[in-house]
């Protein structure tokens, strides 16, 4: 530690909880100076530029309705995720189990195109789930069966989720009277998700997100499972010892978050998009593992992070437009607020102190 | 399939390879000492947009390679200071790194679109390459190949067979102990994270300077996400890595071939066959249901914790 | 305007060159003060890829520079085609843009819904095939472009074997392969045209894998519909011909590069702004290509001799003056079978969801 000369660290005898409030917001001050930094010597006036790239996007109804339609796919990944990390399952597959989802969910609404009935969207709804939840199974059965390293078997599920997807939507799933280009016909009415208001976007699967998280926080806070799982996640060998059967809550657990990805998938694909193409994911699985380590893997702190997460990416698109300014400026910013986060929650078991100040590691914080 | 194309197939696959090789290596160092970073895309691309801007304005390729190792190494760097000295989460560190890096290898690399270099060519080693076969698959390769041949076979030998090896074994395995038998935890980390960082600037400076001499936004196209897969598909082991990273480029190659040949498959499916190939070959090779999941190193993405 | 209607019950003396001068002052005033027309585009990948979408922002250039103060333009790049770009779209038409132009057939259906919440603004999609009242299409005929170099390619081929880096399966890039292939069949009844399927449209290291090992099939002459300069460094490194898309390709392989089919949105980008300045602007489907010069070639390397040269020109003029079309009857498909018989030719809704490959294309379609 010679570069903080004047300081050294020391233990917290136990987590400072002003400390895990404040350090979200010591780091969105440093993120907002460096990038007023950032900003002023791209020639921009950097008030302004932070505005437009934080408050802009929120200033009006449509912008909240946006950043909820955002959000919803993200906190239903996120959920899902959160059950596997907590059991140190590193389950990278939420990207391919929502696009599985999204591509059965696609498949029966297709199907039901001419179904004229308020059974058609649960059906789709929970066809789809289904389906992110055999693609999770797959990871399951090979790391219970052949012992494959979920991270390995998940990344590349994803891919070929991906290629399945560009599969169908290329050939069998293709519009008919689409002039051959790779989207399926636009779903029926039977089959969309009603929409919260006329004039926006929004729509009832933010309800399925913030059930989701009502479902997992309890599930993971109040049931026995759920303290399985943290058990799992905290010491493998304590777990096996007491008796908790591990192969069933691997396989209890990635299903959990293949279902949940996969209705995050056919929302998408019966909300906003409306139809099978090749992009019904910008990447909310890969996304969804930021807002889980970000949110500290606790619920509501994961409903803040998806929050700011999506804010950052509406931000983004309001710099390029208004400012001229480049889209990598949101890569740059986004990972700054990143490192600032990680970095201020060093403070929270930790502390910098005066050198030769004589304190026992186990004075209160 | 004849002779002829099944050499140049195997040519076409060592440097295919090559890249996922090095990202492989280095993040297989880093996480042997227990540190786990996703950050393996935005380090390549800084590679490959330093080491561009560094040729275009010295003229010098070897300084654009230099240059590239340099700037996975300050990127990689700035991962360790989080998730080493600040113990932060090292999932989430990791991609903030591959965000940041991304970004910013966009913006510094914006005015030198479509500029033309002359990159680094093929060197045919003396003698080598006259060996029938052998010669015209092997040695008949750009100097960063058989670079990364000698760095694969340092590391192998590393951890083969000497101390530093062991040192950095144990600081993943088990860095407490490590730390009470004198090893410093954090200099071992740190190290191997810079190893890392060095090895996927030097792979993007590959990309940038040899495999096609040019600089693009994203050109990396997801090859850190692949190496790191690649890492655990050879269960952390230094031969399973190169086994990996030609098998998975022997897929990527077969893919088009295949095409070529007038396969009735469609595209998308042959489009499937490197990752398929994967997971396929990970199973079988996978024959002791205990011992691939063991052959992670114990604390691998633990933040290690000293008593100050 | 002063004194145009009569005062109820009174009758007013009209001093009518002060009207005129008055009407001339407002009009003037208006033209001075009124509000710059603020164009919006939306780009599906980052204006650094020397390919599709740097080519529309050289377009957005030339219309500032052509307009001066009459326009404002802004951008969004990289924007996904799936369910974020609604949003891009409707914040750029709520932001007050008249103009807005959506650069990727993904966007259809999200421009589509934006243009009926907006009907007062004129929204310009690319590729695509819907339109509204307030939204029109347009493209370019690229495939000219393509059939222009089929010509070169099949007169500078030793070894009759072309090869194709493809993207993406979608009409756009049949109708290219197609016409490229009837280009070089022209000139050299033998050659055949592999085509190999990226399913990128941009990873340079993807691109020229798919070039070499079209190289180990015997290719000499390589074509791509992918984005970056890497098929052309893959010719030059193993020494055999290519011919790039989007942009002028030479600076990456000097004797590689035989030409390039280039695009040249400015001016379409001009016409259309003014249309809505002076209020003419209507919703309408618009394809122009070599005759308008939305498509072009770029200049050909020295290498081609001088007779290829004045086909490769007396042909241009041909497609200008519409004495010729590329898909001019017959037009046989692989299996053999007559799409379009003799005497005919293929329709622009036959051309836009070209679905099958002609006869001399090797490769496969993936079935619907």
């Amino acid at each position: 530690m010679s570069f903080l000369m004047p300081l050294r660290i020391e233990n917290r005898a136990s987590d400072s909880q002003v400390m895990a409030v404040l350090s979200p917001l010591m780091a969105m001050i440093l993120t907002l100076v460096t990038g007023a930094a950032v900003f002023a010597s791209l020639g921009h006036a950097p008030g302004e530029a932070l505005y437009t790239f934080f408050i802009l996007p929120l200033s009006d109804v449509y912008g909240w309705t946006e950043l909820g339609v955002k959000v919803a796919p993200l906190l239903l990944c996120a959920m899902g995720l959160m059950v596997c990390f907590k059991a140190k399952i590193w389950n990278i597959g939420a990207e391919g189990q929502f696009i599985i989802g999204a591509l059965g969910g696609g498949y029966l609404a297709l199907e039901l195109a001419a179904f004229e009935s308020a059974w058609a969207l649960p059906l789709v709804l929970f066809f789809g789930a289904s389906c992110g939840l055999a693609w999770a199974a797959l990871a399951a059965f090979l790391k219970t069966r052949f012992a494959a390293n979920e991270i390995l078997t998940t990344i590349m599920l994803n891919y070929i989720a991906l290629n399945l997807l560009l599969f169908a939507v290329h050939g069998p799933l293709k519009d008919p009277d689409g002039y051959s280009f790779p989207e399926s016909a636009l779903f029926s009415d039977f089959t969309m998700l009603p929409l919260i208001s006329e004039d926006y976007r929004l729509n009832i699967s933010v309800f399925f997100a913030l059930a989701a998280v009502a479902i997992i926080w309890t599930l993971m806070a109040r049931t026995f499972i759920g303290f399985q799982i943290s058990v799992l996640g905290e010491d493998a060998s304590a777990a096996r010892f007491a008796g908790f059967k591990e192969k069933r809550l691997v396989w209890f657990s990635l299903l959990v978050c293949g279902a949940l990805a996969g209705l995050a998938g056919v929302s998408e694909v019966s909300g906003p998009i409306g139809q099978l193409n090749p992009y019904v994911s910008p990447g909310y699985g890969y996304t969804a593992i930021i807002v889980v380590f970000l949110g500290r893997m606790h619920p509501l702190g994961m409903v803040g992070a998806s929050m700011l997460l999506a804010l950052t990416y509406m931000g983004g698109e309001m710099v390029q437009m208004d400012l001229s300014l480049p889209k990598s400026i949101t890569g740059l910013f986004q990972g700054m607020l990143l490192f600032y986060l990680l970095a201020c929650d060093f403070l929270i078991g930790y502390r910098f102190v005066a050198r030769g100040h004589l304190t026992g590691a186990s004075d209160g914080s | 399939m004849d002779l002829d194309l099944l050499l140049n197939v195997l040519f076409a696959t060592i440097r295919t390879g090559t890249p996922l090789l090095l990202i492989a290596l280095g993040e297989l160092v880093c996480e042997k000492s227990g540190v786990l970073n996703l950050g393996q895309e935005g380090m390549v691309l800084m590679g490959a947009v330093s080491g561009f801007i560094a040729t275009v304005l010295t003229g010098s390729l070897l300084l654009g390679v230099i240059a590239g190792m340099m700037a996975g190494m300050l990127m990689s760097f700035l991962f360790g200071v989080l998730a080493i000295t600040l113990v932060s989460n090292q999932v989430a560190t990791g991609l903030a790194l591959t965000i940041f890096g991304t970004g910013l290898s966009a913006f510094l690399g914006a005015s030198y679109v479509g500029v033309g270099i002359e990159g680094i060519t093929a060197w045919n080693l003396p003698f080598l390459s006259e060996i029938p076969l052998l010669g015209q698959v092997l040695f008949s390769q750009d100097p960063l190949v058989y670079l990364s041949w000698s760095i694969f076979a340092l590391v192998y030998i590393c951890f083969r067979s000497t101390r530093v090896g062991l040192t950095v074994r144990a600081v993943g395995e088990n860095p407490e102990a490590a730390n009470a038998l004198g090893m410093s935890v954090f200099t071992v980390r740190y190290l191997a994270v810079l190893f890392g960082g060095a090895m996927a600037g030097l792979a993007g400076a590959y990309l940038s300077l040899a495999y096609t001499p040019l600089w693009s936004e994203g050109m990396s196209a997801g090859r850190g996400w692949i190496a790191l897969a690649l890492v655990v598909f050879a269960s952390w082991k230094v031969q399973r890595v190169m086994l990996g990273a030609y098998l998975f480029g022997a897929a990527s190659i077969m893919h088009l071939v295949l095409q070529g040949m007038g396969f009735e498959i469609s595209p998308n499916i042959l489009a499937m066959l490197p990752y398929v190939a994967t997971i396929l070959v990970l199973v079988v090779i996978a024959s002791d249901a205990g011992r691939a999941r063991l052959s992670a190193p114990l604390a691998l993405g633990q933040p290690y914790r000293p008593q100050w | 305007m002063l004194g145009i209607k009569e005062a109820k019950g009174k009758s007013r003396r009209i001093n009518k060159p002060l009207c005129a001068l008055a009407g001339a002052l407002t009009l003037l005033s208006g033209l001075a003060f009124a509000d710059p027309l603020k164009v919006g585009f939306v780009y599906v990948g980052p204006t650094g890829d020397a390919g599709w979408t740097y080519a529309h922002d050289e377009g957005r250039k030339y219309l500032e520079a052509q307009l001066g103060d009459a326009v404002t333009t802004s951008y969004v790049e990289s924007v996904p085609e799936g369910a974020d770009a609604e949003r891009v779209i409707r914040q750029l038409a709520a932001k007050g843009h008249g103009l807005i132009f959506t650069t990727s057939f993904g966007y259809m259906n999200p421009t589509l819904k934006v243009a009926k919440r907006f009907p007062k603004v004129s929204f310009e999609h690319a590729s695509g095939y819907k339109r509204a009242k307030n939204m029109g299409t347009y493209f370019t005929r690229a495939y000219q472009g393509r059939y222009l170099t089929g010509l070169v390619a099949g007169k500078m081929t030793k070894t009759n074997v072309l090869g194709y880096v493809a993207s993406f399966p979608i009409p756009e890039v049949i109708r290219g392969i197609n016409a490229f292939t009837r280009g070089a069949k022209e000139v050299n009844p033998d050659v055949t045209v592999k085509v190999v399927w990226a399913s990128t449209w941009y990873d340079p290291a993807k691109e020229r894998e798919a070039a070499e090992t079209l190289i180990l099939q015997n290719v000499d002459v390589l074509t791509q519909h992918t984005d970056s300069a890497a098929v052309i460094q893959a010719a030059e490194a193993k020494g055999v011909y290519a011919i790039g898309y989007h942009s002028d390709m030479s600076v990456y392989g000097k004797t590689a590069h035989l030409t390039s089919t280039v695009h040249n949105w400015g001016e379409l980008y001009v016409q259309k702004a003014k249309a809505v300045i002076a209020g003419t602007w209507k919703a309408e489907d618009l394809w122009p290509g070599i005759a308008e010069g939305t498509t072009d070639l770029a200049p050909l390397n020295s290498a081609v001799p001088a007779d290829v040269k004045q086909l490769v020109a007396d042909k241009k003029a041909a497609l200008k003056a519409a004495s010729i079309r590329v898909f001019d009857g017959p037009v046989i498909k692989q299996d053999g079978s007559e799409a379009i018989s003799a005497g005919q030719t293929m329709e622009d809704g036959a051309l836009l969801g070209f679905d099958f490959f002609i006869q001399g294309v090797e490769g496969k379609l993936p079935k619907s």
